[in-house]
């Protein structure tokens, strides 16, 4: 079987929404309160007496580029809205990735969790650690009655949000990701395409996650995350093997001929990139093509814009950067070895 | 097409706004795109919650955000954001403003959550009886897993240590 059911599952991402008492939200704080936010927050995490302290690394909006904060929204480890904020938005990285703690984004603080795979309960209590190192020097706003108290009352309560990225190119193939759809947000569940809501799912990449945060407890809000989530896995792998058992030529077909796009293709537009990608990553799970799924998402995230032009390490225009992106991604997809 | 902006390079992203009615249209390069910061959609936006503020403010229409004695509209006493203004942009100014719309954020949290009670995590300092409590659930959720995975050893510990707490609450 796959690691961590990732045939479907690319990641488990765990967001808890925090505020310090006594300081107005981001949205309209003064630049002496935002950076008040940020020194808290370093010397709550670099100023602690944990292993932690060591493992975390700066990243100022301000003296980042664009490309290079573009960069971190690319590998999800900021938000689009973070990266935007050049007056006083801050993150703290973990080296591995795993973690980033994002500040004056919508709330005073962000803890984020990804991990590859379905981890949302391993996501849940490394982010639960660094909220109880983070709270012991400082003092969140909490109520006892609605719990803690954020920027946006969607998140007020457990200020948790658990997500989890799917493929699902057999579902979307088959026609019934509709119903699905449909059915889940009767239970305060979303699932999404991830350019948003209505939009088609670039990729068929959809996130899995909870929009009530409050009067369920963290561990309630996973489980009906994850058990929704497991209930998709099902259906896309039942689909899958239907789908493969009643038309393998042209399912063979069209992932040999997606694999053929991106082993020889000399321009590529990333929108293009992540079409083939969903066929390739099918074709390799289905055992159709010897390609580690591991690779391909890996490369997913390298092919993006602005990780495309770090990795070639110059600036490009889009034209130039869809020759690039057909370069490397023909050099990559033929590698033998991983990436 | 020229770029409206530099006038130099081709339109290549093409902006519609509609703001109260009027259309306001912007045809611009790839490099005035991103200056002026229009092109977050070309990437990646996995975990971009979408946005609720439109969907808030519709929930938001029959709440008045009156003060009903002074006849005034509501405003938060810390930051001075006024309830109206909440309405416009969706969010909250601090957290004392859930105390001072309190009446009317009750019924929305309902609405948006289908309760207004926190179950969940509570910190350390706000802690007391109530967080003994929670974490005693969550050492009775780690130990049916550590019975699960037959993991005997941390679960005789972890019995122990909800024994220990159970004793705490109990004084």
């Amino acid at each position: 079987m796959f690691r961590y059911d990732n045939d479907v599952v690319l990641s488990s991402r765990i967001r808890l929404a925090r505020n310090i008492k006594d300081i107005p939200f981001p949205s309209v704080m003064t630049e002496e309160q935002g950076q008040k936010v940020i020194d808290l927050v370093k010397k709550a995490i670099l100023g602690s007496n944990t292993i932690l302290s060591t493992q975390f690394v700066e990243y100022d909006m301000k003296r980042l580029s664009p490309i290079d904060r573009q960069s971190l929204v690319e590998k999800h480890l900021i938000s689009p809205d973070l990266s935007q904020n050049t007056k006083n938005g801050y993150a703290l990285i973990k080296n591995d990735n795993t973690v980033s703690i994002m500040v004056n984004e919508e709330d005073h603080l962000r803890i984020q969790c990804i991990l590859e795979g379905l981890r949302l309960n391993e996501s849940w209590d490394i982010a639960d650690k660094i909220d109880d190192l983070i709270e012991e020097t400082i003092d969140y706003a909490y109520d006892e009655k609605i719990g803690y108290l954020t920027s946006c009352p969607t998140n007020v309560g457990t200020g948790i949000r658990a997500s989890v990225m799917v493929h699902l190119p057999a579902l979307t193939i088959t026609g019934q990701i509709s119903n699905i759809l449909n059915s889940v947000s009767k239970i305060g569940i979303a699932v999404r395409g991830i350019y948003g809501e209505g939009t088609q799912a670039l990729g068929d990449i959809y996130q899995i996650s909870n929009q009530i945060t409050l009067g369920q407890s963290e561990r309630e809000i996973i489980e009906n995350v994850e058990g929704v989530a497991r209930q998709i896995i099902f259906s896309e792998r039942k689909a899958r093997e239907d789908l493969y058992n009643k038309q393998k030529i042209q399912i063979e077909d069209r992932v040999g001929r997606a694999f053929g796009i991106l082993s020889h293709a000399k321009v590529m537009s990333t929108k293009e990139y992540m079409t083939l990608m969903s066929d390739v990553r099918l074709g390799a799970v289905l055992g159709i093509l010897d390609v580690e799924i591991q690779k391909i998402d890996k490369l997913t995230t390298s092919i993006q814009p602005a990780n495309l032009q770090k990795i070639y390490g110059m600036q490009l225009d889009p034209y130039n950067r869809d020759i690039k992106r057909a370069e490397y991604v023909v050099r990559q997809i033929n590698k033998k070895d991983n990436l | 097409m020229m770029c409206d902006k530099c006038k130099i390079r081709p339109a290549t992203v093409h902006y519609t706004q509609i703001v109260n009615g009027v259309k306001t249209e912007m045809h611009l390069c790839q490099q005035c795109a991103a200056e002026e910061g229009l092109l977050n959609t070309e990437v990646f936006p996995t975990f971009t919650p979408f946005s609720v503020q439109n969907l808030l403010s519709g929930l938001m229409d029959f709440l008045p955000g009156i003060d009903e004695f002074t006849k005034q509209p509501l405003k938060c006493s810390y930051c001075g954001m006024t309830y109206e203004d909440f309405k416009k942009i969706g969010r909250l100014g601090c957290s004392h403003c859930y105390n001072a719309f309190s009446e009317e954020l009750n019924p929305l949290m309902r609405r948006i959550h289908g309760s207004t009670e926190h179950r969940g995590k509570i910190p350390k300092k706000a802690g007391g009886k109530m967080r003994v409590k929670r974490e005693i659930e969550e050492l009775k959720y780690q130990l049916e897993k550590a019975i699960k995975e037959e993991a005997y050893e941390k679960a005789a510990e972890l019995r122990d240590k909800i024994r220990e707490l159970e004793k705490e609450l109990g004084k």
